[in-house]
């Protein structure tokens, strides 16, 4: 079953005098428990496909079904709380509370979504463990490398139990070594919990673990093929 | 967890906030202070106009208060005050002789208010004994004495055990001269009052004009606690209901004999809440840049924090706290010093001796003791924090508005 269902998405941007077409005409179904990479050159429309799968941004026309609810016809309010419980991100900066622990930033949502506070604890030590950085729990972003922040990152990002996670580029800020250990992590989880994992990306060590690749170039899908065995 | 964001936002740019502390700390002080200084004024001023000049409550003839003529006695005087001691609340009254002369020397002549009082009595209901820098004050003792201030010692070039030579109407109406012997010299902190005010004892002055002892045109009432004015004044108009009606006498309290004051100490409190409303309105100008700074620093994060769910209302409450913390830091701070200072202050005296002579000139002392009421302090600190919030709302919106999907696109 999709869980995402985006039909004849477009999306132009009036913000300078000549409007910017980002996105023209994109249909893209995303199934439960995919990992999926959306690749394409830079200025192909990723980042703003990105944006509007995850309903950080409302497309200028077409539709966008999550779970057959349309993102169209809500409100702010509303999207913003529809986000809160269905939807988590990893930026390729990170982006933690800089003043939170790892594991204040990791119950964090989960604070938003009114989990108890023992509970949430609890979650959130067992998805620090999980991506291997549960003696770093005390720790500070600024005391963390950037591996370790995008570790926490992700565990924030599997706190709200989200029907899927939009990555844009998490592994742009990151040496080898630290992107084969998030990429296991997140293979890791895609495996254990069925996670949904949608990366927007240039990196060909992403594209080698996802399960499919959506090609994009000119706002428009120019590719799609599905790796069957990884 | 918001409240732990916004107080450990508060510390991540420690020089900004440390600016912003201190200048809501050094606002709280200057008006705390400076309330504490005006306060400190008034008080002495009013203190020493009813300790050495009014007294609490005085009662009079009102033709006399209308003449000032001698001849509009008050009537039943003995009875009068009997009444008026029997008030728990009053500690003296003296009923004394005012009438207006001209004071002689040998060298010069001035026009004085002459006073004829009992030594006994009027030690209850005024201190001026107190303030004798030279001889003694009257007593029953000395033939004939009279005490002048020192200004009017000065002007009519006069010293201890010198004659003073008064010139008044008697009871006929004849104009009568009558010499006094100076065996006190006294200073108080209004050098207009020293100008022009002589003590005699009341029996010498009745003796030279003519009219009994026993008699008086003005009765002065000292109160154990002068926060109980109201209170007596009431007791006294409902005790001498008759006598007020059927215009006999009149009781005034200090304010209304000396309307000046009671505008003074309103002028005064008007000054300390025009002082803390510009000390606000720079404040709120610091704290709305401030705030703005931090918002347009964060604008990624914000956005962040709102990509991942947290809505409107919370990222509104986090700016609001981080204000809230950062106004009651800073007034916590100034109102600690402040207290310091103002206790300091209200023991020991500010001093102002540079510049006595005109302070005394207008009545006051050149050393003031600084008092500031417990509800300035708290008004300062609820305007202060209500002016930081108020501040911040501007900032708050502007955050608000950020669209998250923008903020990611900085972030990338």
């Amino acid at each position: 079953m999709s869980i995402i269902e985006a039909t004849g998405i477009y999306k132009t941007y009036q913000e300078t005098k000549v409007p910017v077409n980002a996105l023209n005409g994109v249909d893209l179904k995303i199934e439960e428990g995919e990992f999926t990479a959306i690749v394409g050159p830079s200025g192909s429309g990723k980042t703003t496909l990105l944006n509007i799968l995850g309903g950080l941004d409302l497309p200028t026309k077409g539709d966008i079904l999550i779970e057959n609810t349309n993102l169209k016809t809500l409100g702010s309010r509303q999207l913003i709380d529809f986000r809160l419980h269905n939807i988590g991100f990893v930026f390729q900066a990170y982006n933690l509370i800089p003043v939170l622990t790892a594991k204040e930033n990791t119950e964090f949502i989960m604070e938003l979504q009114k989990i108890p506070k023992k509970e949430r604890s609890k979650k959130a030590m067992e998805l620090l463990e999980a991506v291997g950085i549960a003696d770093k729990a005390d720790h500070k972003p600024g005391q963390l490398s950037g591996g370790q922040q995008q570790r926490v990152a992700v565990a924030r990002a599997l706190a709200s139990k989200p029907r899927f996670i939009i990555a844009d580029e998490p592994t742009a800020n990151l040496d080898s070594r630290s992107t084969n250990e998030l990429l296991e992590i997140m293979a890791e989880m895609n495996r254990k919990y069925h996670s949904t994992f949608i990366f927007a990306t240039h990196d060909q060590r992403v594209m080698d673990k996802a399960h499919r690749i959506v090609t994009i170039d000119d706002g428009k899908i120019i590719g799609d093929e599905t790796f069957e065995g990884r | 967890m918001l409240t732990a964001i916004a107080w450990r936002n508060l510390w991540r740019n420690k020089l900004r906030s440390t600016v912003i502390f201190t200048s809501i700390a050094v606002g709280i002080i200057g008006a705390v202070v400076s309330d504490g200084f005006m306060s400190g004024m008034t008080d002495q001023r009013v203190n020493s106009a009813i300790a050495n000049e009014v007294s609490d409550i005085q009662v009079h003839n009102p033709s006399f208060l209308l003449n000032g003529e001698i001849q509009y006695q008050i009537p039943h005087a003995g009875h009068t005050m009997r009444k008026i001691e029997s008030i728990p609340q009053v500690k003296g009254v003296s009923l004394r002789m005012r009438i207006q002369a001209m004071a002689a020397s040998a060298n010069a002549g001035a026009g004085i208010t002459l006073y004829g009082v009992n030594p006994a009595a009027e030690r209850k209901v005024s201190d001026l004994y107190k303030h004798i820098i030279q001889g003694k004050y009257l007593s029953s003792k000395d033939k004939i004495p009279a005490i002048l201030g020192q200004k009017l010692a000065h002007k009519l070039n006069l010293d201890l055990g010198d004659k003073l030579i008064v010139t008044v109407t008697d009871s006929t109406g004849t104009i009568t001269s009558g010499a006094f012997q100076i065996t006190g010299i006294y200073k108080t902190a209004n050098d207009r009052f020293d100008e022009a005010n002589v003590f005699v004892r009341k029996k010498d002055l009745s003796a030279l004009i003519g009219y009994p002892v026993k008699s008086g045109d003005e009765i002065a009432i000292r109160l154990k606690a002068n926060r109980q004015t109201p209170v007596v004044m009431k007791k006294l108009q409902h005790i001498f209901q008759k006598e007020i009606n059927s215009k006999q006498i009149v009781i005034q309290s200090w304010d209304q004999i000396q309307p000046l004051l009671k505008s003074m100490i309103a002028m005064m409190n008007y000054f300390s809440y025009i002082f803390l409303v510009i000390i606000l309105a720079a404040l709120a100008f610091a704290i709305i840049n401030t705030m703005l700074m931090a918002v347009m620093e964060r604008t990624r994060e914000i956005g962040m924090l709102m990509a991942l769910g947290m809505n409107k209302r919370k990222i509104f409450s986090l700016i609001m706290l981080e204000t809230i913390f950062l106004s009651v830091v800073g007034a916590v701070l100034g109102l600690i010093i402040s207290i310091f200072i103002i206790n300091h202050y209200a023991t020991y005296g500010f001093e102002l001796s540079s510049v006595a002579r005109g302070l005394n000139y207008i009545g006051y002392s050149s050393r003031i003791f600084f008092r500031v009421n417990t509800n300035f302090y708290i008004t300062s600190i609820i305007l202060v924090v209500v002016v930081a919030v108020m501040s911040s709302i501007s900032p708050a919106l502007k955050a608000l508005k950020l669209q998250p999907a923008t903020a990611i696109r900085d972030i990338q």
